[in-house]
């Protein structure tokens, strides 16, 4: 509508889009030109997905009229989409793990060109092209699966330009990214966008890229809310039209003077993930661990909750010392862990959010081998309902929560078993802006209530809102430590970046 | 509304085989009524299908963690072996009253002995080594049934006191004894699976083990325990059967591997682990003994139909991967919704 373009590349309008009597999408619109780089801003459930799936012809709207560059299209399907040049980037990328970059880059332009023989001479040239073209240096050779998650993001948009991507839709882009990854990404944007490709950013984590966007157009339950010039957002806005209400992080309380300590790691080493770990913890504390991807803060997460077996070191909590590499006696010790992969490696997703809750008091509740139902069942119900966990039916599968509240089904495990020490994982990964608040508050209520926590994240925003100190991890070294009132997010991006 | 209902009844694998084992009932007794509905034929098959309605037991709860448990066959074999080794050399044929109730007593023992320690040893080689249950029990099948081979000699052995056919033909008040043995131990698993902590974490464990690792469960312990209880089923099988054939023999039931995987998952037990319920489990052994005697009076050979049943378990498989395995496919709005 504010488009400059007489025609542009894309132009929905009045699309609508119901599941099951559901409305995901609710009479939105929206236009995109050649060249431009438009922000979709929304919250898990806010009917982003749905939009991406109607563009790339996945999925059928109800009602609505979608064009590409002025020509109004019919019932479209993939092979349509891809061919107008509209592609997709999930966030798992859909790349060949075994394959080489230029393989890869190569061979969604070489199936369409209906060629049965497979030859190797165009594939190179064509990835080096792309590549060229990118301003990207990658060994065309090297197997995509020793590449890191930022590379092989950049595989996925040249094998997108492979394909003469006119507009490119990342899904959720910056989630795994470090900071410096995202300035490369964005760095890249720019060529695309000087070279008349548009891309349309989807994520509710859009702050970072807002700098090379020319629009923001916010969804919330399925309706546009908002639609205006980037220039006229900030992740403070974004999030109020997002949530639609304002969300602000204050700092933790400080820690009692007299608090004892709780959890202490004594050179703790594990080849070729981490080394010489020391650090304390007191009771009360919520302490941050944070480095770049690949910087050991996920093995030594692990180590903590006995998933890893170090090669050496001591762990103590309270007076006693804490065997190694074993989880059951981590369990024992009064450690919870609160994995970073909550579908796979958190939740039981076909049992019901009751057994998922329960499954970590089994014993508590059970006589002589039998299981007390409905005492585990109140137990869990009053936890469910402490965390204000969203859930009509909790004898549902898990699988129908949202991430929010299947990441507090997964606390609400912990916290059941009476943990003096909780190690959070990646804490709010994929869960919605106004989800992430309330854990940050439950975070904040577990360390009033004297509970230790760990958080290990790289997102520099919730490390500041929720933690008292911050061990800053480089190449499995700890290589510092501040204070979370005492540093701003600039000062620890640049501790982790540089 | 009449859609409604159908696609309630296909969600739920319990009453679609309900219907199954109705109409498979309906149809045999149609072809041949004289025969498949006249009393001594349904008597022989209450007699009939304990035996491996056992296994099925045994079968269901390793499919339940996602693993199987193929030396149940063997475990049978081995156990019932010991125990009629020790029944020919303490008691024979000869012996009557205490005595050789005694002597059944701890043949008994024996073979459930033998069926925990050969149970331990699949536990073991899969919890603690961490080998994939189908290709460990694959191989320890092969073990227990060699064992039984070199102990025997490859022969059957003989001779035992009459009160060993008890076990398998005897009746209590009228009702088979493999049938109370089989009612009793299908009850028994249902309370395992339905009021235990113990059959709670075996539905975690299937339906996500990465989770019920980082959950702490004591995962090894746990299927320690599943391996360890089909082996004491797969013991109590082979009673069954000795009793049954009135002797013991390393390559008896050799057919019943597949019947009772077959019966798992026509049951409705997910290959995959994390669900699987005893009624399924009943209502298709029920339903493999209508078509399996119907089969007979209607002169169908025995290759035949172990033809039948391997056909019956990929067509199973693969309706129950549409319908069941993947709820979703199932729950896509109708138009009429």
């Amino acid at each position: 509508m504010s488009s400059s373009h007489a025609m542009p590349l894309i132009s929905i309008d009045g699309v609508t889009k119901t599941y099951a009597g559901i409305t995901a999408l609710d009479d939105v619109g929206l236009t995109i030109g050649a060249g431009e780089a438009v922000c979709l801003a929304g919250e898990n459930g806010s009917g982003k997905s749905t939009l991406i799936k109607i563009l790339a012809g996945v999925e059928r709207p109800d009602r609505g009229r979608i064009g590409f560059a002025g020509v109004e299209q019919g019932p479209l399907n993939p092979r349509l989409s891809a061919a107008a040049g509209v592609m997709v980037i999930f966030q798992d990328f859909s790349l060949f793990p075994n394959l080489s970059v230029a393989e890869n880059i190569a061979f969604s332009a070489s199936l369409a060109s209906h060629r049965r023989l497979f030859r190797r001479s165009p594939v190179r040239k064509l990835a080096l092209a792309t590549l060229n073209r990118v301003g990207v240096d990658l060994d065309p050779d090297a197997p995509v699966e020793t590449l890191s998650v930022a590379h092989k993001q950049l595989v996925a948009i040249c094998r997108a330009l492979a394909c003469d991507a006119r507009l490119i839709i990342m899904d959720e882009p910056t989630t795994a990214l470090t900071e410096r990854e995202v300035r490369v990404l964005l760095d890249i944007i720019r060529r695309l966008k000087a070279d008349g490709v548009a891309v349309l950013f989807v994520s509710h984590k859009l702050a970072e890229v807002l700098e090379v966007c020319e629009k923001v157009v916010v969804l919330r339950n399925g309706r546009k809310v908002i639609e205006g010039p980037a220039a006229e957002f900030d992740a403070a806005s974004l999030t109020r039209h997002m949530t639609g209400r304002d969300v602000a992080e204050t700092p933790p309380d400080p820690v009692p003077a007299d608090a004892p300590v709780l959890l202490q790691v004594r050179n703790l080493t594990k080849a070729g993930a981490f080394e010489d770990v020391t650090f304390g913890l007191r009771a009360g504390e919520v302490l941050g661990i944070s480095g770049l991807l690949g910087s050991g803060r996920t093995s030594l997460a692990k180590a903590l909750f006995g998933l890893v077996l170090p090669d050496g070191g001591i762990m103590t909590v309270g007076d006693h010392s804490v065997p190694l590499g074993d989880p059951l006696a981590a369990a024992r010790a009064g450690i919870g862990y609160v994995p970073e992969d909550r579908l796979t490696e958190g939740l039981f997703l076909m049992q019901s959010i009751l057994r998922n809750v329960g499954v970590g008091r089994l014993d508590a509740h059970s006589s002589a081998g039998m299981l007390d139902f409905a005492a585990l069942g109140r137990d869990a119900t009053d936890w469910l309902r402490r965390l204000s966990v969203k859930a009509p039916d909790s004898a549902a599968p898990v699988r129908s929560l949202s991430g929010g509240n299947q990441q507090r089904v997964v606390l609400a495990r912990w916290l059941a078993r009476n943990p003096r020490l909780l190690v959070l994982n990646g804490p709010s990964v994929g869960v919605d802006v106004g989800s992430k608040a309330d854990i940050h508050g439950i975070i904040r209520d577990l360390s009033r209530r004297g509970l230790g926590v760990i958080v290990i994240s790289d997102d520099l925003p919730e490390l500041l809102a929720t933690c008292h100190r911050i061990l800053v991890m480089k190449a499995g070294r700890i290589t510092g430590e501040v204070a979370g009132r005492e540093t701003t997010e600039a000062d620890l991006a640049h501790r982790l970046a540089s | 509304m009449r859609n409604l209902n159908l696609a309630a009844l296909v969600a739920s694998p319990e009453a679609r085989l309900a219907v199954i084992a109705v109409v498979v009932f309906a149809v045999m007794s149609a072809l041949s009524p004289d025969r498949f509905l006249s009393v001594q034929n349904l008597t022989s098959m209450a007699f009939q299908f304990p035996e491996f309605a056992i296994l099925s037991l045994a079968m269901l709860l390793t499919m339940l963690t996602g693993g199987i448990d193929l030396s149940v066959v063997g475990i049978a074999n081995l156990s019932a072996i010991v125990a009629a080794l020790l029944l020919t050399a303490f008691a024979g044929p000869e012996a009557t009253g205490g005595a050789a109730v005694l002597w059944l007593a701890v043949a008994l023992l024996a073979a459930l002995a033998v069926g925990a320690v050969a149970g331990l040893f699949n536990g073991v080689a899969i919890a603690v080594f961490g080998l994939p249950p189908i290709l460990a029990t694959l191989g320890s099948g092969l073990i227990f049934t060699g064992i039984a081979v070199a102990l025997t000699g490859g022969s059957a052995l003989m001779g035992f006191p009459g009160v060993v056919a008890f076990l398998g033909n005897g009746t209590v008040l009228g009702v088979p004894a493999p049938l109370i043995l089989f009612a009793l131990l299908a009850a028994g698993m249902a309370w395992l699976l339905g009021r235990t902590a113990f059959g709670l974490r075996v539905q975690m464990y299937g339906a996500n083990p990465l989770a019920a690792r980082f959950a702490a469960m004591d995962v090894t312990g746990l299927l320690i325990r599943v391996y360890l209880l089909s082996g004491m089923l797969g013991a109590l099988a082979g009673m069954v059967v000795m009793s049954r054939a009135n002797s013991a023999k390393a390559d008896y039931g050799s057919s019943y591997l597949l019947l009772a995987v077959l019966i798992a998952v026509l049951g409705g037990v997910n290959p995959y682990g994390g669900y699987g319920r005893v009624i399924g489990v009943v209502l298709a052994v029920l339903t493999m003994q209508f078509l399996s005697s119907g089969l007979n009076m209607l002169g169908v050979s025995n290759f035949a139909r172990e033809l039948i049943w391997g056909g019956l378990l990929i067509f199973v498989m693969i309706v129950n991967t549409r319908l069941v395995y993947r709820p979703r496919a199932a729950a896509k709005p109708g138009p009429s919704a």
